[in-house]
């Protein structure tokens, strides 16, 4: 009977041990919120958009935002119902930001791992050019990589993943140079465990902390990148919908056609200060230490 | 530090060799020079003439060696569409850049470390929270867009500064500050965490057990060692100022040489790229070295590791 009871107890006690969980995680809603909104609206941009977001229309060109129900943010230059490119715009951002961070974050672990690892003359090697790519200004190496292969989406995507991915490789190998040292490790190797497996199955999940949180802080970043490559015309095929370039299509017209410009800038500040909010919680909650940094 | 400053030098060498390699592949990847400057009714012979003309039948490598001598000697090439040569175009423009991200680090030093430290030894106080508003915006919004914002407020509905082109002081206070706005955020935060840090160490601590007045144990002992971290940074922020340049000086109808690199890839006009890239590329460098030799004097435990 005791047991029984105590057993119940517990049961009680982890259901609401879920619930005391996720509030102890102190989750930043109004970002998270911002965040599920920005996905959706990629995820099913479609459905969700009321209009083509390229469809020209001469006849409704220049409504204001909240004047008309049709296109209740209004219509630029052409006609083009600014909503509907909103939308699509969230889907350029998410697959640019989506494939560049997931290369970049590939690569820059593999490299990590690998220079951490090793060592000798390969570390010194990969940790110069990682040197070099957080160092160059990433206009410029864009620049290059679209005078070489043109434009492109996938061309924005290689320049953001040239600069991305030295910070991954960086932060991972100072972890993996900590781990190596580790017992565990260290009994793998007298084992006879060959290094490509040791680092896979020792090692990797070690450094998964790292690397979720350096993800959630570069995520603003690379939006920010990927926008102003698209405002400077540095990829994209001129009127696409992306955020970069509706707000270059509003500049010369900013005077009587303000909300062009101001609107998917607004996006861009509000999606990258939610990024940002949520990368300073996913870090202080799973890595306190590099709170300083 | 004579060690430490060579291999430096050397490092800064090879990055350029890199830069000026991937430039000359660009130029030879992305397009036949020799068909570019023929017309239509151009005859096959024609064409392999302006070829053995032009040295493009030469091996890569002897060409590369070429295009070195070249820029060593300030040899980038006639501009297609300016008909003139791209180094004077590069040497037109180059102040105007040189100026505007002079002024904009300048203002990210003047705002960003005094409000940063203010902002720690005031904490949690009405300045403490504006500075956190400032650094978290600087660091989110995007600046072409504040920069039409700005153009759009103080130029168009206010009328109070001049938004295009250069002229007297004015008219750097809106492309400055939009430049400078990032590493102004970077400064308060880095500024005031450093500072925080070292409120909370020994030292300070035992100043002001000694009683020295909060002035003194702040301004004397506290901040010539929060400021040694904000050095390192003010040298990263060149790449941010350098990046940034090209849209401000889109927006802001800006002369400088952001505007011509831009330019210059939207109309294939390669020379003046080759120009303007090689020439950022060494601004850059040469400001980082600086800046890294510089810390190393400052601190003794960069240049003996």
């Amino acid at each position: 009977m005791a047991s029984d009871l105590t057993f119940h107890n517990s049961n009680v006690a982890r259901a609401g041990g879920l619930l005391k969980a996720i509030n102890q995680l102190r989750l930043p809603w109004i970002p998270v919120v911002i965040m599920l909104t920005l996905l959706i609206c990629a995820a099913f941009a479609p459905l969700l958009a009321p209009k083509d977001p390229e469809g020209i229309s001469m006849m409704d060109r220049r409504i204001p935002p909240f004047v008309s129900i049709n296109s209740p943010l209004g219509t630029d230059i052409m006609g083009r119902d600014v909503l509907s490119r909103l939308i699509y715009g969230a889907r350029t951002t998410v697959f640019i930001s989506l494939v560049a961070l997931g290369t970049g974050a590939l690569v820059g672990s593999i490299l990590g791992l690998v220079a951490g690892y090793q060592g000798s003359w390969l570390d010194i090697l990969i940790m110069r050019l990682a040197d070099a790519a957080l160092g160059f200004p990433t206009v410029l190496v864009a620049m290059i990589i679209v005078t070489i292969l043109g434009a492109g989406i996938e061309n924005i995507v290689l320049a953001v993943v040239i600069t991305v991915w030295a910070r991954f490789a960086r932060m991972i190998r100072g972890d993996v140079l900590a781990i190596k040292e580790l017992d565990f490790v260290i009994a793998a190797k007298i084992a006879g465990v060959r290094a490509p497996w040791i680092i896979a199955r020792h090692i990797f999940p070690n450094t998964i902390n790292t690397l979720m949180v350096i993800t959630s802080l570069q995520v603003g970043q690379v939006i920010l990148l990927e926008a102003s490559l698209a405002f400077l015309g540095l990829g994209l095929p001129p009127g696409a919908p992306a955020w970069g370039i509706m707000v270059a299509e509003g500049r010369t017209v900013i005077v009587q056609v303000w909300w062009l410009s101001l609107l998917p800038g607004l996006a861009i500040t509000i999606v990258v200060l939610a990024f940002n909010f949520f990368g300073d919680w996913v870090r202080d909650t799973l890595d306190p230490k590099l709170r300083r940094a | 530090m004579r060690r430490f400053i060579i291999a430096r030098v050397f490092q800064s060498i090879i990055t350029l060799l890199i830069l000026s390699l991937a430039v000359f592949l660009s130029v030879h990847l992305s397009g036949d020079a020799a068909s570019f400057l023929l017309g239509p009714e151009a005859t096959a012979a024609d064409y392999e003439q302006i070829k053995e003309n032009m040295g493009l039948n030469r091996p890569l490598v002897i060409q590369y060696g070429d295009f070195l001598l070249n820029i060593v000697q300030g040899d980038f090439g006639r501009s297609h569409l300016m008909r003139r040569s791209a180094r004077d175009v590069l040497l037109e423009r180059l102040p105007a850049t040189l100026q505007l991200a002079g002024a904009a680090f300048v203002l990210s030093i003047i705002v960003g470390i005094p409000l940063g430290v203010l902002s720690a030894v005031r904490r949690d106080t009405f300045l403490d929270n504006l500075g956190k508003l400032f650094a978290t915006m600087g660091i989110a919004t995007p600046n072409f867009w504040i920069a039409i914002m700005l153009v759009l407020l103080f130029g168009a509905i206010l009328g109070w500064l001049p938004t295009y082109g250069r002229g007297g002081i004015d008219h750097f206070i809106l492309p400055a500050f939009v430049l400078g706005w990032s590493s102004m955020a970077g400064m308060v935060r880095l500024g005031r965490s450093s500072m925080l840090e070292v409120l909370d160490s020994e030292y300070v601590k035992f100043a002001r057990i000694k009683g020295l007045s909060e002035r003194v144990v702040i301004y004397k002992h506290a901040l010539k060692n929060a400021i040694i971290p904000l050095l390192t940074f003010s040298g990263l922020t060149l790449a941010g100022l350098l990046n940034g340049s090209v849209a401000v000086e889109v927006v802001f109808a800006w002369p400088g040489i952001g505007r011509l690199m831009l330019e210059g890839i939207s109309r294939r006009d390669f020379p003046i790229v080759q120009a303007t890239v090689l020439a950022a590329g060494f601004f850059y460098v040469v400001t980082a070295l600086l800046v890294d030799i510089l810390y190393a004097y400052v601190n003794p435990r960069i240049r003996f590791n």
